[in-house]
């Protein structure tokens, strides 16, 4: 398992953070997990800037983001990441409180790949993250390493 | 006949003035003829007596000396007289005398002289005078007149007053048609100009005002009542208008809201449920049974105002989404809607009573969480019963719908909450008895509200209850090819 890519965890609220790290922890996800605070620092991750400039090249194996966050909001970095063809083939699952019917339209248009709606129990909440990182970390294949070496290749 | 009532007013101002017309001339030549016969006969009477007269002194000679041939002579002198078409001659003691008829045909006279004077057969006028001799009777002359010259006048008559009356007929039409559009054309062009305005709801149109008479006053009045209107019409559209934008501000405003509440108000509640796992998995063992019993308390108090504010945003959603509309076959919802509910019914004794159900008019989504509503409070208040007895149907129509019900063998409810059962957050029973936030009926009453249909419920404490609903019938398809197959 020691193959398994990380995982990009952006959520601004650090109290939910907590609750999914335990969670993924409670399912002894292998995967490293990425956590960041708002869209900007995740856009800065995914392109190499600012702090991240020198981080290894190894693409994420999907994106958890949230969609209400300061700066830079999820759809905003849902639309600059399946916009762009080197990030695009990045899985991102949307993981948020809202289950507005315009937030899901909004994000399906933009082409995300999963959207989940954060349960108010615990319980459930662990049990969904437990399933998405399950899913989308360990049992769905990554699109092939070449693709992402592009992405590097554009980025750098 | 149509009736006079009925007709365009043209055509009554037309048959009027033709009507009056007809009779004054038809009065005129009455008259004109009843004078003329009147006259005639008297001329004819006078004329006839006084040649029966004449006729007599010129025969006295004969009668007295029996001489025949000359009084035949002096009859047939009559001849020069062309209305007189027989005469007799009697003697004294009433017998036949002479005689004379001007055609060949011999006329029949009466066998004894009729009384003197004149009298009047069918044809023809009889005049009878005596003959006297030294005022001394010595017999009677009898002349017949032929009346057929007064038939032929009042036949010609006949027929001047039948052309007087067709020519005076066209005539009048002719003026009549021309004299009436004075009357009949305003009131036409504004009945029109109403029916355009009716039937276009156009209230721009403005007549022209024709004349300062009656129908003149209607259309100036008419004009100025047109731009009341136009000018209301359009305060009220800008109002309208006004209006509408407002509310579009307050319903983005309320989405905004229901928006912070669903993204907002949910997150501190996980926060709470969350870390209240945590400290109870941090502090494990070490807590006091009453500290453990705290925190659960914490977490079911969470969890419960998460299904209100679930269930309270579902409510505004119901209010808010747009409904499209299609025809809906009901049988399948019933049965989706039942399916929905497996884990509820799982190990419950239940007997369904499923009639057939109608398609009717409305939005698929939202009529499914009716009957997802109606059917699963129906499983939930027939918890205690065993069977529990759940009827679905329809109930004929309705205010032109389909009355349609569910009904129950539960615990029923006491008719005096009624008012209370459809209101948002509102329960008749406490939550340890039946899990619930109370907001399933407020639903289910909007969305029929909303569809243009009614709702309503009876029951009994302790004896069930039936929930009514009515809802638009769609039309009947022609049998698809499936159903066809089917059949």
């Amino acid at each position: 398992m020691s193959d398994l890519k990380h995982i990009l965890f952006v959520d601004d609220s650090p109290r939910d953070t907590k609750l999914a790290l335990k969670a993924f922890q409670e399912y002894s996800l292998a995967n490293r997990i990425v956590s960041l605070e708002d869209g900007e620092e995740a856009l800065d991750y995914l392109y190499r800037r600012e702090r991240f400039a020198d981080r290894d090249n190894e693409m994420p194996s999907f994106i958890l983001l949230d969609l209400k966050m300061p700066k830079v909001d999820g759809l905003e970095v849902l639309r600059i990441v399946k916009s762009d063809p080197a990030l695009k083939v990045i899985p991102v699952v949307i993981m948020t409180s809202s289950r507005e019917e315009q937030d899901l339209v909004s994000s399906y248009q933009l082409g995300v790949n999963a959207f989940v709606v954060k349960p108010v129990n615990f319980k459930e909440f662990v049990d969904a993250v437990k399933m998405v990182g399950g899913f989308w970390g360990v049992l769905n294949e990554p699109p092939p390493g070449g693709l992402g070496a592009s992405a590097q290749s554009m980025t750098s | 006949m149509k009736s006079l009532r009925d007709m365009p007013i043209k055509r009554k101002v037309t048959l009027v003035i033709l009507l009056i017309c007809w009779v004054i001339v038809f009065l005129a030549c009455a008259a004109m003829g009843t004078y003329q016969i009147v006259q005639v006969r008297l001329v004819l009477e006078r004329d006839t007596t006084v040649l029966a007269d004449v006729v007599a002194n010129n025969t006295q000679a004969a009668l007295s000396f029996h001489n025949e041939n000359d009084a035949k002579e002096t009859l047939h002198a009559l001849e020069a007289v062309p209305y007189v078409d027989a005469a007799c001659l009697y003697s004294s003691d009433g017998s036949l005398f002479a005689d004379y008829s001007r055609w060949q045909a011999k006329a029949s006279f009466p066998d004894k002289p009729p009384g003197d004077g004149y009298h009047f057969e069918p044809r023809h006028m009889v005049v009878v005078r005596p003959v006297m001799l030294n005022n001394k009777r010595i017999g009677s002359i009898l002349l017949r007149t032929d009346l057929r010259e007064i038939s032929d006048r009042l036949k010609l008559l006949g027929v001047v007053t039948g052309l007087v009356l067709l020519g005076s007929g066209g005539l009048a039409k002719v003026l009549a048609s021309r004299l009436q559009q004075s009357i009949s054309q305003p009131i036409v062009t504004l009945t029109e100009a109403v029916r355009v305005m009716t039937e276009r709801k156009d209230y721009t149109v403005h007549l022209p005002e024709p004349s300062r008479d009656e129908t003149g006053s209607l259309t100036v009045a008419f004009n100025q009542l047109l731009t009341e209107i136009h000018q209301l019409n359009s305060q009220l559209e800008q109002r309208v208008r006004e209006r509408t934008r407002q509310l579009e501000e307050a319903n983005k405003e309320l989405e905004a809201f229901s928006y912070s509440v669903s993204h907002d108000l949910r997150a501190p509640l996980r926060h709470i449920q969350g870390y209240v796992e945590l400290l109870s998995a941090a502090t494990n063992g070490h807590l006091s049974a009453e500290a453990r019993e705290d925190l659960q308390v914490i977490s079911d108090a969470s969890n419960g105002m998460g299904h209100l504010i679930d269930d309270l945003l579902a409510f505004s959603r119901t209010g808010r989404t747009e409904l499209r509309t299609e025809t809906v076959h009901l049988d399948g919802l019933v049965q989706e809607s039942i399916r929905g509910l497996e884990h509820a019914t799982r190990g419950r004794n239940i007997v369904w009573k499923i009639s057939p159900l109608p398609a009717v008019l409305g939005d698929r989504g939202t009529l499914r969480q009716v009957f997802a509503n109606l059917v699963g409070n129906a499983v939930k208040y027939s918890g205690p019963r065993d069977p529990a007895v759940i009827e679905v149907g329809c109930a004929g129509e309705e205010d032109g719908g389909a009355l349609l019900f569910v009904r129950d063998n539960g615990v029923g409810f006491n008719m005096k909450y009624l008012p209370k059962l459809f209101g948002v957050f509102q329960r008749l029973h406490k939550a340890s008895e039946f899990e619930g936030t109370g907001i399933g009926l407020a639903i289910v009453q909007r969305i029929i509200h909303r569809h243009g249909g009614r709702v309503r419920a009876e029951g009994a404490l302790n004896q069930g209850a039936t929930f009514y609903f009515t809802l638009k019938q769609a039309a009947p398809e022609p049998a698809s090819k499936e159903q066809e197959r089917q059949l």
